[in-house]
């Protein structure tokens, strides 16, 4: 038994438990970062780091930690862990940092780093906790990728700046939807995909 | 007074926290089911952000900023720069913060302590609030204009709130697709604000 669990652990966020889609946490970060596929890679990748680190060291301390102020140490877990990634990404990739502008350190108040740390850390084992981590990590960036992906194919007909579709003003025969370059798009394809997730796996209808 | 008057409007309308710039959507689509609880967390937010703003303000001002802290230090921390603190610091204002709004709430108005119930510590996990201290900080606001700044971004979102918890109220009557109820429609919802509220992006003031 043992290893199954770890397995649902690790692959119950991707579809059947998703973050965005069914427990509607951290969504503020997937709506602004969508526009550019590059930007997006960048900020899924902070936000797998963030919560299968916070998540593995609020695990590992959990029984040491008093009840009453549980909520600030994971606070200053979190935080910790965002200023090492955020100095991260400044030295290394400084022009996507730039574009992300605030929405970095915003993750340390997206909910589903401190909604995990609190739900699932505190009560699980490090290796448990470690792959839920890295699990909803990975839910959340399934669906911010398909929204990027969605939002620079048919905004700008480009991939990772590449273009795909040739634009009618570079000669081609793709007429650019302006819309998904604006931020409310995002909101129509995350509405959309909810739908899509709810057809296929109807026993989530009605929840939230 | 007619800066602060425009920076109010343009924190109220055209910046608005959630619907321009979607910060605060986890609480802001899961409390807005009913006007009266999106209200009174509305006005937590409000005062919650009135407060850390311009708080957030006087540490950066004072303590953070490159160089400031050498002036109680002396000549060898002249230019120590503190801002990678910023992020820890600022969560620890919202934090301590939100703590004490709860602990005033429980005590002299224990009927709205009760409607918000776990949604109030859920404010500090409030991107609206960390996201309006970042913005104080990316645009170096003084310590009037973040006062200013900090009343008007939380006045618009608590709005934003309440005009989409009287939307999904009468949601309720209308007949949506299976796979689109609840979570669905309401993204939609706020995709079609967002993109009346974008209407208001032209104006100068």
């Amino acid at each position: 038994m043992p290893k199954s669990k770890g397995k649902d652990v690790l692959l119950n966020p991707l579809f059947n438990n998703n973050p965005i889609a069914l427990n509607v946490l951290g969504i503020c970060s997937a709506l602004a970062v969508t526009t550019k596929l590059e930007t997006t890679v960048v900020m899924c990748l902070a936000v797998i780091v963030v919560v299968a680190a916070s998540n593995t060291s609020v695990s590992l301390i959990r029984s040491q930690i008093p009840n009453s102020i549980r909520i600030i140490v994971q606070m200053t877990i979190i935080a910790s862990l965002v200023i090492v990634v955020d100095q991260f990404i400044r030295a290394f990739a400084f022009t996507v940092s730039q574009q992300l502008s605030v929405f970095v350190g915003l993750i340390i108040t997206n909910c589903i780093v401190m909604g995990q740390a609190e739900g699932f850390a505190m009560k699980n084992n490090v290796r448990l906790s470690f792959l839920d981590g890295l699990g909803n990590g990975i839910g959340y960036s399934v669906i911010l990728l398909g929204v990027g992906i969605l939002r620079e194919l048919f905004g700008s007909g480009k991939l990772f700046g590449q273009t795909v579709l040739e634009t009618t003003s570079a000669g081609g025969a793709y007429v650019p939807n302006g819309l998904m370059l604006l931020p409310p798009s995002a909101f129509f394809i995350i509405g959309l995909m909810i739908w899509a997730l709810r057809t296929w796996k109807p026993e989530q209808v009605g929840r939230t | 007074m007619e800066h602060y008057l425009s920076l109010f409007i343009k924190s109220v309308f055209v910046e608005n926290l959630a619907l321009a710039f979607f910060l605060g959507m986890c609480t802001f689509l899961s409390v807005s089911k009913n006007v009266k609880t999106a209200v009174g967390l509305g006005i937590a937010v409000i005062v919650i952000q009135t407060i850390t703003v311009p708080v957030n303000n006087l540490i950066f001002v004072y303590l953070l900023k490159e160089g400031a802290i050498g002036r109680y230090l002396g000549e060898n921390y002249a230019n120590l720069d503190l801002t990678f603190l910023g992020l820890i610091s600022y969560i620890g204002v919202i934090a301590a913060m939100v703590q004490i709004l709860e602990m005033t709430l429980d005590r002299f108005f224990p009927p709205l302590y009760n409607a918000l119930g776990i949604f109030l510590p859920l404010i500090t996990v409030n991107c609206a609030i960390l996201g309006g201290t970042l913005f104080m900080v990316e645009r170096d606001y003084n310590f009037r204009e973040s006062v200013v700044f900090g009343f008007g971004s939380g006045f618009g979102w608590a709005i934003a709130i309440a005009a989409l918890a009287g939307i999904r109220e009468k949601l309720k009557y209308s007949d949506v697709p299976d796979g689109l109820k609840g979570l669905g429609i309401t993204f939609i919802t706020v995709g079609l604000m967002a993109l009346a509220f974008m209407s208001f992006s032209g104006i100068q003031l």
